[in-house]
C-alpha cells in the first residue's frame, strides 16, 4: 500500500517520491536493460533515459498498465530494444538478438571488467532448466506475449503460462534458499 | 471465487510480465485490493524478477541529484528556447520586415518624386529653348523690319489724329517700288469688339478712296506693324473704324487718322 501511495505522489511531480522510487527500481531497470544492450556503460545512460522519460510521462501511468514496476519495465525494455535495432543496422556481426541473459555470464567472464554479479546471478539461475531462463527472458526481458513466446519457444501457448510459473517459482525458492 | 487455482494458473505472472491486456490488469488490481493473497503473491513474483534483474545489473552509478540535474537542465533548455526565441525572434523578424517594407516604399517615393522632377525641368527645357527660338525670330523680324525701314526707297508718310480721336497717330512707310506699305499703328487706340481698322489710299482729286487691307488682329499684335500691299498711285492715307470684315467705302465720322504723301 505504501507503494501506491508512492506512486500517486510521483504522478503528481513530487519529486522525493519519483526518488524513492528511483532508489527501489533503478538498478533493477539498468539491469533488465543489460540483458538486452549486454554494455554496462550504455545500460546505464539507457536508464537515465529511461527514467527521464518516466518522468515526463508519469501522468500516463494507471493501475490498467498493470504494476507501477511492469509499467517501468515495459518503457526499459522497449528502449533497449531500440537501441540494439540501431547498433544491429551499424554492426550487423554483432546482432545479439539470439542471446539469453545468461550470455552475460560467458561475455562476462571473458572479459573480467564487468561489475555485474556474475556470481549471484549464476546462484540464482543455478538449477533453472535452459526452457526457463529462456521463457524469462523472453517474457520478461523481451517483452514477448504469449503468442509469440509460444512459436519461438514451438510449445502450446497454454503451455506458456503453466510453464513460466513453474520457472518463476524455482526462481524464489532459489531467492528463499540464499 | 477460488484464489489458490487463480493463483496457480500462472496469470500473475503474466500481469507482472506485462503481457496482459488493459482489462486484465485492472481486473487483478481490483482482485489484489480484494485478495491479500492474491497481493502477496503479485509482490513475491515482483521481487523475483526484480532480484533477477538486480543480478543482471552492472551496477547503477548515477545518483538521482544527477538524473535530476538532466532532467532540470533540459526543462530549462527548453525555457529558454520558449521564452527567448519565439516572442524576441520573431517580433524583431516582423519589425525588420515592417522596416524593409517602409524603407522599398519611402526609396520609391522617392524616385517617383525624382522622375516628376526631372520631367518638370525637361519641360522648362523645352519651354525656354522655345523662348529662345521665339526671341530670335522676333529679332529676326525686327532687324528686318528695321532694314525694311531704312531702305532708301521708302517714303514716310505721318498721319496726325482726326476729329473722332485726336490723339491718334500713325505713320506710313511706303516702298514704291515693290508696292509695299508698312502702317506703324502703335498710336491708335485698341478698336473696340466687333470693329477693325482699315487703311485707305486716297486720291485727292476727286476724293477717291481704295481699300488697302485691314489691321487684323490689332490686339495681338506686339510691335503693330502691319504689311499692306499698295499698288496704287496714292497721295494721302487714311484710316478709318469699320465693321469686322470691313467695308466697300470708308465712314468718314470714324476716320481716325490722315497724311498727305508730300509730293516728290
Amino acid at each position: 500500500m505504501q507503494l501506491d501511495l508512492l506512486v500517486d505522489q510521483f504522478k503528481k511531480k513530487d519529486p522525493s517520491a519519483f526518488e524513492k522510487l528511483y532508489g527501489m527500481y533503478s538498478e533493477n531497470i539498468c539491469g533488465v536493460i543489460n540483458t538486452i544492450v549486454k554494455n554496462d556503460a550504455r545500460s546505464q545512460e539507457i536508464c537515465q533515459d529511461v527514467f527521464i522519460k518516466i518522468w515526463n510521462n508519469c501522468d500516463s501511468y494507471n493501475s490498467g498498465k498493470g504494476r507501477f514496476f511492469t509499467w517501468v519495465l515495459n518503457i526499459a525494455r522497449n528502449a533497449a530494444i531500440d537501441e540494439i535495432r540501431s547498433r544491429s543496422y551499424k554492426n550487423e556481426k554483432k546482432n545479439l538478438s539470439a542471446d539469453y541473459f545468461v550470455g552475460i555470464l560467458q561475455h562476462k567472464e571473458e572479459e573480467d571488467t564487468s561489475s555485474v554479479d556474475t556470481k549471484g546471478l549464476r546462484n540464482l539461475i543455478k538449477n533453472l532448466k535452459e526452457k526457463c531462463v529462456q521463457i524469462i527472458e523472453l517474457l520478461y526481458f523481451r517483452g514477448y506475449t504469449q503468442k509469440d513466446a509460444a512459436e519461438e519457444l514451438e510449445i502450446p501457448i497454454g503451455t506458456v503460462k503453466t510453464r513460466n510459473r513453474s520457472c518463476i517459482s524455482q526462481l524464489r525458492d532459489n531467492m528463499v534458499v540464499r | 471465487m477460488d484464489v489458490e487455482k487463480y493463483i496457480a494458473s500462472g496469470i500473475l505472472e503474466l500481469y507482472i510480465a506485462g503481457t496482459l491486456s488493459e482489462k486484465e490488469n485492472l481486473e487483478i488490481a481490483n482482485y489484489a485490493k480484494e485478495y491479500p493473497e492474491i497481493q502477496k503473491e503479485i509482490e513475491a513474483i515482483e521481487a523475483s524478477i526484480l532480484e533477477l534483474s538486480r543480478k543482471a545489473s552492472p551496477g547503477y552509478n548515477y545518483s538521482f541529484a544527477a538524473l535530476m540535474n538532466r532532467i532540470n537542465g533540459e526543462v530549462k533548455v527548453v525555457d529558454i528556447n520558449e521564452k527567448r526565441s519565439s516572442p524576441f525572434l520573431s517580433y524583431i523578424g516582423w519589425a525588420a520586415s515592417v522596416l524593409l517594407a517602409v524603407g522599398l516604399f519611402w526609396m520609391y517615393q522617392q524616385n517617383q518624386d525624382l522622375k516628376s522632377d526631372i520631367e518638370i525641368v525637361e519641360k522648362q527645357n523645352v519651354d525656354l529653348e522655345q523662348q529662345i527660338a521665339d526671341t530670335d525670330s522676333s529679332l529676326e523680324q525686327t532687324q528686318e523690319l528695321l532694314n525694311t525701314l531704312r531702305d532708301q526707297n521708302i517714303s514716310v508718310i505721318a498721319l496726325g489724329g482726326q476729329e473722332v480721336s485726336p490723339t491718334s497717330y500713325a505713320k506710313a512707310y511706303w516702298n514704291k517700288e515693290n508696292q509695299k506699305v508698312f502702317i506703324d499703328a502703335k498710336g491708335l487706340p485698341e478698336p473696340p469688339d466687333g470693329f477693325v481698322y482699315q487703311v485707305w489710299s486716297l486720291k485727292l482729286s476727286p476724293l477717291t478712296p481704295t481699300s488697302m487691307g485691314l489691321l487684323e488682329d490689332f490686339a495681338a499684335d506686339e510691335n503693330k506693324v502691319f504689311a499692306l500691299n499698295n499698288p496704287n498711285d496714292s497721295e494721302a492715307f487714311g484710316i478709318t473704324l469699320e465693321p469686322a470684315g470691313g467695308s466697300d467705302s470708308p465712314t468718314l465720322e470714324q476716320l481716325y487718322t490722315l497724311g498727305v504723301v508730300a509730293a516728290s
